[in-house]
């Protein structure tokens, strides 16, 4: 049975994210009265995308051709590693805080290389730029996962999601603090608003799209992947770790299901509002983010001080 | 068999190895290949053998203590005292002395007919041999012999390329930096001496309650001062950037893996071991000072564009990491919570070794690029993946140690450190939970800092298009270079899976300290080697990630090649860049990419931005000829720290000129007055 | 940013329905070689379009922007537009290549993947249009790189345009139009 969880757990986010996409496109299409693409157009586009032959550059080297594979697993990885549907600790160990953001790096890293790889002019600059903020986020990442950490007694995210709940009593505010901090955190590392425009077609506005120019065929298609599972990651991550309610604690089939059902419409609920978000502000200038970001990082430096 | 190698003359066996090296280069040194030979064997078969005994003697416990010859004076003996900290910090020091000696036998061939292979030879020897003597003397005077053998042997490598006037500069503020260090431990001693009246380390700690409070406050300061400079922590590293770059490059690997490590042994010798009781704010201090050191070591950094400063500021940072998890370690023990302590200090010794692994290699790997390239400028470089790839490769497995990314070892290291700073926010009150936070919060930026250097420094020397004509002209570095880089590679890997063994051997290294004797560390290894803390906080299994990524990215890579349409092909072309003529200028420069992080950071930095045109007709200054862009930054440590000190230095100079006046009966009413000013006091 | 939300809550949305009539009187001519049937099949739920700019006046340009309004929407049939040609299907290429974007035209047609579709778009992309025998132009599209299709209009209104791209792939032979 264990096996089946496995499988489960590992094909889930992969599966789900291009449809959370397509819901986030969609909304915002609708909210600029156009009726926009279906939500199932991603699965479309990444269909096509494995059909298609690649042109790869004479000046890439390995690590342009092994990057998309090794992002990828990362994001396979991590969603082995957290809590989706079910809180029981079937990855008891590899549900460490600290394994998932630093394997979070992982993917970055290889994933800056590869922008800068061939040599372009948008590439190196995007992984700049991705760097700054990536490194500036860390800190209020690994703080807004301390404080629930600090509250459950554990480090382990699957134990955190099984505390039962965080919003009563003296841990309101905290929680509400962290999650404001992680939320920061969450726009930065998925290149959302105010960050990063993930439709733009300025190269020198992009972030995250600026090192995937390159790609082409199945590599780009792996690419796109791995960045909606990430953004599903962070959604995955926020909602069930903040508002753990709904996770099956046991291997009843029943309750799987509700997990799953749960997990959806939690997975729905983020996507709403960052469409939202995208619709109603503009993306900042660069050297405003990192405000942003250290704002986020005080917010959760507080919440750790509000715990005792 | 064992018996005799892990005893006296075992010790005595391994020291005369490296002497025997020394000299006999010495004696060949009319011959380069000759000397060579013989001081790289016995530098090898030295390390080698320094390996052997000090793995025997951690796994057997054991702990020598022995003193050899007589002195004319009752206060220098020549006493060793092997415990299971010298032990380890032998093992590290001939683990890398062995890499490194196998990378110089080959690397050493381009100084031939140049500088003496003879005197290298032995200064090498003489440094690797007074670095053992210095983590096992067990007297504070035969230390400083110790000490200053290793001191002076590493200036004379430091300056050893002595055509490069550079390098000259260098090694003389590495020598006043180091003389003003070894000036502070001097006096610490002194001050110890005067309350126990002995220079026995073993002694000192006995009667360590002697001092009076305020005297060993004093020493502390004199120690960290002393024993700091060594080891690199602001403001006292300005010659660490200097002096790493000069020296031939196996010696910079071991200065900066193992020499400045010297100085974290004294500070872990002195202030868990020997010195104890000590005050809460002796930790509280080291803890700022790590924060400190890491956080600014890794921001100096990113400004670097000479590709051996750079690694060199990120030794700063790393020794900052080290003494964050030992300054935890002492502040958890004054507040009687010793399973904790131990914990910080397990964190502070993984983090030793691991930081020696690949700091060593990072620093191989940048001499065989600038070996082939014959300058240190990171602007020059690019695209050498293609014609150095085992050194590439190499050199991206230490990125990613130093960067802390699982699965390697340096991820191992900082989840133990970040474990302690953790449990003190946990379980500590709120007036020293502050100083945790902001030790997490350090720890947590500089990781993220290191990993945007890495990805700079990386980039710049190994990727995209060839910057300058030479690169073309490399090749891959000799069989011995590439053999100690990839060894040393494996071994990050080997070091991140053995994770949990590691920690065990730790956990009894600390339990051999006595105020450690009965306790069991916080974090434990449990039955199926995983790294458990003891309340069930966290836990994670180093043998199982392996397993999960291996599994993982194998699963991926077939299933993409099972997916895809069976006629796709792959076509060969130029890089996108909208149509424009493809040029080396068109990609991102070192500076460029850190551009962005220091103006984040231009308060601490204070970069400035200088832009030189050159203009075809200077009258009209309409079209350029060539345009330069330099971004300078300014040492916060040299504003606020040496030039203040320099001016008080110069105004009281200035001002106690005047007793100098050159007129002699002056001096001689000088004289009357002292002889006076004593029989007073006497009488 | 309540009045924001409010607003677009309030407007009426305008987008337009495409009828049979609309692909009667397409006037798209096949110019070079003839596209695939399983390209087509592959084109058919997305699109990606590179538009690239050989030298045009812009009034091709202004009725592709209008493409991605409200009222014509062409996302709804999984067309979009990218800004690589590496992550491109079809490059639409408006305007005549004159001699200083010749190479640039070559270039973004070798970084784009097989297989693709070349289109182009108005009359100066057929041969050369109002700018015909100019001594700043080379000619048409096609004197450059290999066109598959070429729609007529100077410019194409975007009604046509979208009309002729969907008929082009067949669109409503491998999916349901909704409109």
């Amino acid at each position: 049975m264990t096996l089946f969880m496995w499988i489960l757990q590992a094909l889930f986010i992969p599966v789900v994210s291009p449809l959370c996409i397509g819901v986030i496109k969609k909304v915002k299409a609708h909210l600029q009265n156009r009726q926009g693409a279906s939500i199932f157009q991603p699965y479309r586009d990444l269909w096509k995308l494995f059909h298609k032959d690649e042109v790869i550059s004479k000046d890439a080297s390995w690590i342009f051709l092994f990057a998309p594979f090794i992002v990828f697993a990362v994001t396979v990885i991590i969603g082995l590693c957290i809590p989706l549907f079910s809180s029981f600790g079937q990855s008891s160990f590899f549900g460490d805080m600290l394994v998932i953001i630093y394997t979070l790096a992982l993917a970055t890293f290889f994933l800056a290389l590869a922008g800068i790889d061939v040599g372009s002019a948008f590439g190196g600059f995007g992984s700049s730029r991705e760097m700054t903020l990536s490194a500036l986020a860390e800190g209020g990442f690994i703080f807004s996962l301390l404080t629930l950490s600090l509250i459950a007694g554990t480090t382990n995210v699957f134990g955190i999601a099984s505390h039962a709940s965080f919003l009563s009593g003296q841990y309101l505010i905290p929680v509400l603090l962290a999650f404001v901090g992680f939320f920061i955190v969450l726009l930065a590392e998925t290149a959302r608003f105010p960050f990063d425009n993930p439709a733009t077609h300025l190269e020198l506005t992009m972030i995250h799209e600026a090192m995937i120019l390159e790609y082409s065929g199945k590599r780009l298609a792996l690419m796109e992947w791995a960045s909606s599972n990430k953004l599903v990651i962070f959604f995955a991550l926020g909602a069930n770790l903040f508002f753990p309610v709904g996770l099956a604690s046991d291997m009843h089939i029943g309750a799987l299901f509700l997990g799953m059902l749960l997990l959806l419409c939690k997975l729905l609920g983020f996507s709403l509002v960052i469409a939202l978000i995208e619709s109603s502000m503009a993306k900042f200038r660069f050297f405003r983010l990192p405000d942003l970001l250290l704002a986020s990082f005080i917010f959760n430096a507080v919440a750790i001080g509000l715990i005792h | 068999m064992i018996e005799s190698i892990v005893s006296q003359s075992g010790f005595f066996f391994l020291i005369t190895l490296f002497v025997m090296g020394a000299f006999g280069s010495l004696f060949f040194h009319r011959n380069d290949t000759c000397a060579n030979v013989w001081s790289s064997f016995f530098a090898i078969s030295g390390s080698f053998f320094g390996v052997l005994f000090s793995s025997l003697t951690l796994l057997g416990g054991q702990e020598l203590f022995f003193t050899f010859g007589k002195t004319p004076f009752f206060i220098l003996a020549f006493s060793l005292h092997i415990d299971m900290l010298s032990s380890f910090f032998i093992f590290v020091i001939s683990l890398i002395g062995l890499f490194c000696s196998i990378y110089g036998f080959g690397y050493v061939k381009h100084f031939y007919g140049k500088y003496s292979i003879g005197a290298l030879g032995f200064l090498y020897n003489i440094l690797l041999g007074s670095l053992l003597l210095v983590v096992t003397s067990s007297n504070a005077l035969f230390f400083l012999i110790a000490w200053e053998l290793m001191s002076i042997s590493s200036y004379f490598l430091v300056v050893y390329d002595r055509n490069d006037p550079k390098n000259v500069k260098a090694g003389s503020l590495y020598l006043i930096m180091t003389y003003v260090g070894t000036a502070f431990i001097i006096l610490a001693f002194l001050l110890a001496y005067k309350y126990t009246a002995s220079f026995d380390f073993a002694v000192l700690k006995a009667s360590a309650h002697l001092i009076p409070s305020s005297v060993k406050d004093l020493i502390f300061i004199f120690a960290m001062i002393g024993f700091g400079t060594k080891a690199g922590i602001i403001p006292f590293h300005i010659w660490l950037p200097a002096a790493h770059p000069a020296a031939p490059s196996h010696v910079s690997a071991i200065m900066s893996g193992v020499m400045i490590k010297t100085g974290i042994y004294m500070i872990i010798r002195l202030f868990l071991d020997v010195l104890q009781p000590i005050p809460l704010w002796w930790g509280e201090a080291v803890l700022i000072i790590g924060a400190v050191s890491s956080l600014l070591g890794v921001l100096y950094a990113m400004t670097e564009h000479d590709i051996k400063r750079l690694l060199a500021y990120h030794s700063i940072e790393n020794i900052g990491i080290i003494l964050l998890g030992i300054g935890s370690a002492m502040t958890f023990y004054t507040l009687g919570m010793p399973t904790l302590a131990l914990l910080g200090l397990i964190a502070g010794l993984f983090h030793t070794l691991n930081h020696a692994l690949f700091k060593s290699l990072l620093f191989l790997g940048a001499g065989s690029v600038i070996d082939q390239m014959h300058t240190k400028n990171m602007e020059e470089y690019g695209g050498l993946i293609k014609y150095m790839p085992v050194t590439a490769f190499t050199f991206l497995v230490g990125s990613m140690a130093i960067s802390a990314l699982p699965p390697l070892n340096g991820f191992f290291s900082e989840w133990l450190t970040y474990q302690a700073l953790f449990q003190g926010i946990n379980q500590l009150s709120f007036s020293l939970q502050w100083i945790f936070i902001l030790a997490t919060a350090s720890l947590a930026f500089t990781g993220g800092l290191a990993l945007t250097c890495f990805v700079k420094a990386f980039s710049a020397i190994f990727l995209a298009r060839p910057r300058s004509v030479e690169v073309m002209h490399t090749k891959e570095s000799s069989i011995p270079m590439q053999i100690s880089m990839a060894v040393l590679a494996s071994l990050t890997f080997i070091v991140g899976f053995f994770s949990s063994f590691l920690t065990h051997m730790f956990e009894k290294i600390g339990q051999s300290f006595t105020i450690f004797q009965t306790t069991s560390s916080f974090v434990s290894v449990s039955s199926d080697q995983h790294l458990q803390s003891a309340s069930g906080f966290s836990f994670v299994s180093a043998p199982g990630l392996f397993l999960l990524f291996g599994i993982v990215l194998l699963c991926v890579f077939l299933g993409t090649r099972l997916l895809r349409y069976r006629k796709q092909k792959i076509a060969c072309g130029n890089t996108w860049d909208c149509g424009t003529t493809l040029s080396p200028r068109m990609e991102i420069t070192a500076t460029g990419f850190a551009r962005s992080i220091v103006l984040i950071f231009k308060n601490v930095l204070k970069p400035s931005i200088q832009q030189d045109v050159e203009y075809h007709d200077a009258e009209s200054r309409y079209i350029p000829k060539s345009r330069a862009v330099t971004m300078r930054v300014e040492n916060m440590y040299d504003i606020y720290f040496y030039r203040p000190l320099q001016k008080m230095i110069d105004g009281i100079s200035l001002k106690s000129k005047v007793i100098q006046g050159g007129n002699v009966n002056v001096y001689i009413s000088y004289i009357f007055l002292a002889l006076i000013v004593a029989l007073f006091i006497v009488l | 940013m309540l009045n924001l939300f409010l607003k677009i809550f309030r407007t009426k949305n305008v987008v337009l329905s495409l009828q049979k009539e609309d692909f009667a009187h397409l006037d798209m001519n096949e110019v070079g070689e003839k596209i695939a049937e399983n390209v087509k099949q592959l084109f058919g739920g997305s699109l990606a379009i590179r538009q690239v700019d050989g030298g045009s006046d812009n009034a091709c340009e202004q009725e592709l922007v209008a493409l991605s309004n409200s009222i014509y929407d062409v996302e709804r049939f999984g067309i979009h537009f990218v800004a690589s040609p590496r992550h491109a299907d079809m490059l639409l290429v408006t305007g005549p290549v004159t001699r200083n974007m010749a190479k640039a035209v070559k270039s973004a047609y070798d970084a784009t993947p097989d297989p693709k579709i070349v289109v182009a778009l108005g009359d100066d992309a057929l041969d050369g249009g109002i700018f015909k025998d100019s001594y700043a132009i080379v000619g048409g599209v096609d004197a450059v790189i290999p066109v598959n299709y070429h729609i007529p209009g100077n410019p194409p209104t975007p009604k046509v345009i979208l009309c002729s791209l969907l008929s082009l792939l067949e669109t409503e032979k491998h999916r349901s139009i909704k409109s």
